[in-house]
């Protein structure tokens, strides 16, 4: 498989406080990417590296072997890597065919400058009926999104994601604040839209079942460094991984896994 | 293809207002073209709230196109009209494509001053010279429209009036189409969240650039209508209270559709006409009891009736 993502050295201080030290990770495509960690570890600074909305301090991202480091969200946006929010970004007072039809008409009117947003709908409201029913949102299309359960807005954040067909998508918490009830049927819902379109995931989660379950892969941030790297039954029962983000007494049970699908 | 109502409306209208007009008594006449330089100055402010921005200091490029009409009679000898409106579209075209590079990166109040500031700098520049008028202006003269010979004829207030109109239309229908567009529909989406416009992939900062320009040559066209329509400029159309105005109506009209502004701008001067007429000391008043009003109980301008009658009936 190929390396599509690669941190080299990546080096983020603010001040005294560093966010991120020694930062070195390449991501296959076509794969799950959990990365854990406790509060204040380094893994939304991760994000917003790769995503350009912060600048590393020494070091450099390369994406498909491009370095990317200088880039701007909005140049990264358009060569590939899309990104969901731990609190939804979304157009309050637009009803929820209008948030995605916003997405549909800022990558169709991109032009040819979008490589990988190809719009195989040629009719925006039809790219738009798509995605609702890819993310089962048809029942909420005109609820204006500043009335939507939280669940729900997590899932049309995501949406909105990947309204522009990235080839990378990262994702901030998706389950944090959904109800442990939903959070499965959530994630069940995000990974088939998603994986179905061989997207390359990375995503920050703290609910270690979900880790287990999604992920081929984990990183475990600590203190802006990355304590283990490896599959998730190794690295959730890594010592370090346990002392200082897991904790002793939970046990992984690995239940029907869909990453080895 | 099914024909848009609003284009509808807006056609009907323009044709009713070129059809009955020469009928009319000379207030009346007065009073349309009034409202249709006010509406098309709030069409572009329309714009810029759609965008989530309010600017105080739309008078700027409304005085500025005035000038730039008025202007060239005494600078250079031309009274040709049409050369008069194209020199207000390309002189408030570059001023705001210049101020907008420090606008575009200021919101809410801060955007709401500076541009007020920006005004008030024309307004101070425009007192202090003499060879302009200082504050009693100058009068303007218009002598041909393409060419043909129109000062002093019989129909050369029916002709400035019915381009008035035409252009007014043309404004109109151009800004509903580019509001459902993909671009335009970026407006209230900036407005929403800025941050997700970005991570969408779309340039917030180029897209305000743009409708900041639009609005400043919209405001520029209503000013040098009504500089040939009346005849007579001053500073005074950079004063802030003029700026005001235009905020007043924006608020009266509502952002639902591009036929509110032409509405309201009609509402609003018909109350002030009205209200100057029959209460000369407190015509004021009258205003600010129809602003409260609508602020109170239509929040969404006077269009949401519109709409709210409209979903009544669906």
């Amino acid at each position: 498989m190929s390396v599509i993502l690669e941190a080299r050295d990546l080096q983020k201080s603010f001040g005294a406080v560093t966010a991120a030290a020694d930062i070195n990770v390449s991501v296959e495509s076509d794969t799950v990417v959990g990365l854990i960690g406790s509060n204040g570890a380094g893994k939304t600074t991760f994000l917003n590296i790769v995503t350009g909305y912060l600048k590393p301090t020494s070091g450099s991202i390369y994406f498909d072997g491009r370095d990317i480091t200088s880039l701007g969200p909005r140049q990264i946006t358009r060569l590939g890597i899309c990104r969901s929010f731990q609190i939804p970004q979304l157009f309050d007072t637009l009803s929820v065919r209008d948030n995605l039809l916003v997405g549909v008409g800022i990558v169709a009117s991109a032009g040819g400058s979008w490589r990988h947003a190809a719009n195989t709908d040629s009719e925006p409201a039809k790219a738009v009926e798509t995605m609702l029913a890819r993310f089962d949102l048809q029942s909420y299309r005109d609820m204006s999104a500043g009335t939507l359960p939280e669940g729900i807005r997590k899932l049309l954040d995501i949406a909105m994601a990947m309204v522009a067909q990235p080839r990378i998508l990262l994702l901030d918490e998706p389950t944090s604040g959904v109800s442990a009830e939903e959070k499965f049927a959530l994630m069940d819902l995000v990974m088939e839209a998603v994986r179905n379109q061989k997207v390359t995931v990375l995503f920050v989660e703290h609910d270690m079942e979900i880790i287990n379950r999604y992920t081929h892969r984990v990183l475990a941030f600590s203190e802006g460094r990355i304590i283990a790297d490896d599959e998730p039954e190794v690295a959730l029962n890594d010592p370090e991984v346990r002392k200082y983000i897991i904790g002793e007494t939970l046990h992984v049970k690995r239940r029907d896994s869909h990453a080895t699908a | 293809m099914r024909i848009d109502r609003t284009i509808i409306v807006l056609t009907a209208a323009m044709a009713a207002l070129l059809a009955f007009t020469p009928f009319l008594p000379n207030w009346a006449m007065f009073l349309f073209t009034v409202s249709l330089c006010y509406g098309v100055v709030v069409l572009g402010m329309m714009l810029l709230v759609r965008t989530g921005l309010v600017s105080f200091g739309h008078g700027l490029y409304y005085c500025l196109g005035a000038y730039a009409a008025g202007t060239l009679e005494p600078l250079f000898g031309i009274t040709e009209l049409a050369v008069m409106i194209g020199s207000a579209v390309a002189v408030t075209a570059i001023v705001s494509a210049i101020l907008a590079l420090l606008l575009r990166k200021y919101r809410d109040i801060f955007f709401a001053m500076l541009s007020l500031a920006f005004s008030m700098i024309l307004y101070g520049l425009l007192v202090k010279t003499s060879s302009l008028g200082s504050t009693d202006g100058f009068n303007v003269t218009v002598k041909t429209l393409f060419g043909l010979h129109i000062a002093d004829t019989a129909y050369e207030r029916y002709l400035i009036f019915a381009l008035t109109v035409l252009i007014c239309w043309t404004c109109a229908v151009l800004m509903h189409f580019y509001l459902k567009s993909h671009r335009g529909r970026l407006a209230e989406a900036i407005r929403d969240n800025e941050l997700r416009v970005e991570y969408m992939g779309a340039s917030v900062a180029n897209t305000i650039h743009l409708h900041y320009v639009m609005s400043a040559v919209l405001a520029g066209l209503g000013g040098a209508l009504m500089a040939v329509s009346v005849g007579h400029i001053d500073p005074e159309m950079a004063y802030w209270t003029t700026s005001g105005e235009f905020v007043f109506i924006t608020i009266l009209s509502g952002t639902g559709s591009v036929l509110a502004p032409f509405l309201g701008a009609t509402i609003f001067e018909s109350i002030r006409s009205f209200a100057y007429e029959y209460s000369p000391n407190t015509w004021q008043m009258a205003l600010g009891i129809t602003m409260l009003m609508v602020i109170m109980f239509l929040p969404g301008g006077l269009w949401s009736l519109f709409k709210r009658a409209s979903r009544r009936v669906a």
